[in-house]
């Protein structure tokens, strides 16, 4: 079945790139990701029934991953084929087929077994959406485009050699390849120690890069800004979540080994610093889309700071990787609509979405105030519970901090997006023959929607799934 | 031992690399670094294993055929500007290179490896050509050079990534050898548009994005 999974977008991609119809390519999008959706939920029944030796399986914190990454995809999917008959003046020949492949790279870093294929999936998934960011083909894109592949291979490099690093540690434990995860965990006491630290750092610095985790996140808000909203949204939840669950996969070794207490404070460390940084950044911040790059920067931060506390805010970290992925749809996506309305994505141009755009001006308001942690959105619930865990006595004053900083970027982000929302529209400004449609905006609409219901709700089988993932991560396999 | 002496010469082939001021030279030394890096193998006298053959085989052909090919692609539009035009001169290039060179033996020193190995040099080695495909990275203007340095840091990873290599399963060296070569390829491209956008392929003209 997992073949199957990674079988069918690559294989619709590569169909997507031979034929010359416009519409059949297009509606392949959506075809294929409900397709991949329904195989995803099927094969779920069987995540804890894993078994060893083999190169390809989804476990709890796979599965997990993949089925926030196939949601996101359904959604970004139903959206897009209303987005391409936008600009029937680009050729989506590449774009249909990059973003498929993007599914099937992702099914594949999922379900890796392996540090070492893991690792090629993911420079895979690089390079397969670099042509993505590249759609508008002018030369912020280029400049976007080329910032991203650049930064991002020698991230991912880095990666590499942190892979190696891993597998020389455990070269020296006396382990015999092919190291896969399960044996890795399981004899992760004989491992060589400092290149197992050296490994993490490397692997902490290479992922985090593909994250976007700071110092490391500058080609962020280039990408993130110069692609179309719907890519945004796609890089936003779904690469992000790719990079975040090869770093769990190397963090839970590590914590096998017994090192957690080395590997907590730089994931700490490095969340905190992440969310100073959007925080900084997001003051003043006149293009909605680089607002929205650093609150994914944010959110990357807030993800390694729950990891990096550990125990029920490892949990809640895992959970806020579903209610990012789908909030900064909404988020993309909407400010992609309003982009299109205003044809800019600045302030003072972008003002008083609400009345041009109404669904979308609000569904962006809405999104604002999910991603800043208002409930009853799944935002809430994540971030209220890691604050709740860090404030408990060792890591007090983590937890001051990350409230205060939370507080703080909610203020930045609240003085940007209430003029852009509820502004004045200029009355020079260009008017588009842009409306909201139901294609536009009904995917946007449900998602905001499922965001909401899963900060009410979430079905036994999810919680259980999660706190598997969780267990794991912490390294009891 | 051939190994050390090939290993020397890859260390050579970094100083020889940050102190060249022409592209095409650049992109030579590069890649003979590359062939002398898929050839080691054979000189750690692994040439037994059949896999290992293999692999010399494929890592000789995409380092020393398919990504020299990938560059001449790339250059054969580009008739004006063959200079690497660094930010930094090249006797300070250098300089940093030796630095990074004498840093990567003090980190090496820091890193046990398992007894009686006959790797001692392989990890100041890779280590001082990653900081060397750093310094390239960091200090050279032109699109084209940021890719030789991209490979060279490669290089690095993969001289490391020795040690390992009659352990490593077939299915990971080869995704690892693909994707080297796809991102270039890709970089390739990406380049040409550059190329036809700004009219050159410097990237200070990459600097529209900011905040």
């Amino acid at each position: 079945m997992v073949w199957f999974l990674i079988a069918l977008p690559l294989l619709a991609a590569a169909l997507a790139f031979s034929i010359n119809s416009v519409a059949a390519r297009v509606r392949l999008l959506p075809a294929t990701a409900t397709l991949h959706l329904a195989g995803l939920l099927w094969s779920l029944r069987g995540w804890d029934h894993l078994a060893p030796g083999t190169w390809l399986g989804l476990d709890a914190l796979g599965g997990w991953t993949l089925l926030v990454i196939s949601v996101l995809f359904l959604f970004c999917a139903w959206y897009a084929p209303a987005y391409l008959a936008l600009r029937p003046d680009r050729d989506n020949r590449v774009f249909v087929a990059s973003f498929l492949a993007f599914l099937g790279l992702a099914t594949l870093l999922s379900a890796a077994r392996h540090p070492g294929l893991v690792w090629v999936a993911m420079e895979t998934t690089t390079l397969a959406t670099a042509p993505l960011i590249y759609f508008n083909h002018n030369r912020r894109s280029i400049e976007a485009t080329w910032k991203y592949l650049i930064i991002g291979s020698v991230g991912i490099a880095l990666a590499l050699l942190g892979t190696l690093f891993l597998a020389y540690s455990a070269h020296m434990g006396g382990l015999e390849e092919p190291l896969f995860f399960s044996s890795l965990m399981q004899g992760a006491g004989q491992l060589s120690r400092p290149w197992l630290r050296a490994g993490f750092v490397l692997a902490l610095v290479g992922y985090g890069t593909k994250m976007g985790l700071a110092p490391l996140h500058t080609w962020k808000p280039d990408a993130y800004g110069e692609s179309p909203g719907v890519i945004g949204a796609l890089l936003a939840g779904g690469v992000t979540s790719c990079a975040f669950l090869a770093l769990l996969r190397f963090y839970a070794i590590v914590a096998a080994a017994g090192e957690i207490q080395f590997a907590r404070e730089l994931m700490v460390g490095m969340g905190l610093l992440s969310m100073l940084w959007a925080a900084v950044f997001m003051v003043r911040q006149l293009d909605i889309r680089r607002l929205l790059a650093y609150s994914s920067v944010e959110h990357m931060g807030i993800l390694a700071f729950g990891i990096g506390i550990g125990g029920r805010a490892a949990r809640f970290a895992l959970f806020h990787l579903a209610a990012n992925a789908l909030v900064k749809g909404v988020l993309f996506m909407s400010a992609g609509n309003i982009n299109r309305s205003y044809a800019s994505k600045r302030l003072p141009y972008v003002r008083g979405a609400i009345r041009r755009t109404p669904v979308s001006g609000w569904l962006f308001f809405l999104g604002f105030l999910a991603i800043t942690g208002t409930p009853p959105f799944a935002p809430f619930i994540s971030e209220f519970n890691i604050a709740a865990t860090a404030l408990a006595r060792p890591y007090l004053w983590t937890g001051v901090a990350f409230l205060v900083l939370l507080g703080g970027i909610f203020l930045a982000m609240s003085d940007t997006v209430v003029q852009v929302v509820f502004g004045t529209p200029p009355p020079d400004r260009v008017r588009t023959p842009y409306r909201d449609t139901l294609a536009t905006t009904a995917p946007l609409v449900l998602a905001l929607a499922l965001s909401m219901t899963m900060g009410l709700w979430l079905p036994g089988s999810l919680t259980e799934m999660i706190r598997s993932a969780a267990t794991l991560v912490e390294g009891h396999p | 031992m051939l190994s050390d002496l090939l290993i020397a010469l890859i260390v050579l082939t970094n100083f020889t690399l940050v102190a060249t001021a022409r592209i095409n030279k650049m992109i030579q030394v590069a890649v003979i670094q590359g062939v002398l890096l898929g050839l080691l193998p054979l000189a750690m006298g692994l040439g037994r294993h059949l896999h290992i053959v293999l692999m010399v085989i494929a890592a000789v052909g995409v380092k020393g055929w398919l990504i020299p090919y990938l560059f001449r692609r790339a250059t054969r539009k580009i008739k004006i500007d063959r200079e690497v035009s660094p930010y930094i001169g090249f006797t300070a290039s250098l300089v940093l290179c030796a630095l990074g060179t004498g840093l990567a033996v003090l980190l090496a020193g820091n890193l046990p490896l398992a007894p009686g190995s006959q790797f001692k040099l392989f990890v100041p080695a890779s280590l001082s050509t990653l900081l060397t495909g750093f310094i390239l990275l960091i200090t050279r203007r032109k699109a084209l050079t940021q890719v030789v340095g991209y490979l060279v840091l490669e290089n690095g990873i993969y001289l490391f990534g020795l040690m390992l290599v009659e352990d490593m399963p077939m299915l990971v060296e080869t995704g690892i050898l693909l994707d080297l070569f796809v991102g270039i390829f890709v970089m390739g491209i990406v380049i040409n548009h550059i190329t036809v956008a700004f009219d050159s392929m410097d990237t200070r003209h990459l600097a529209e994005l900011k905040d």
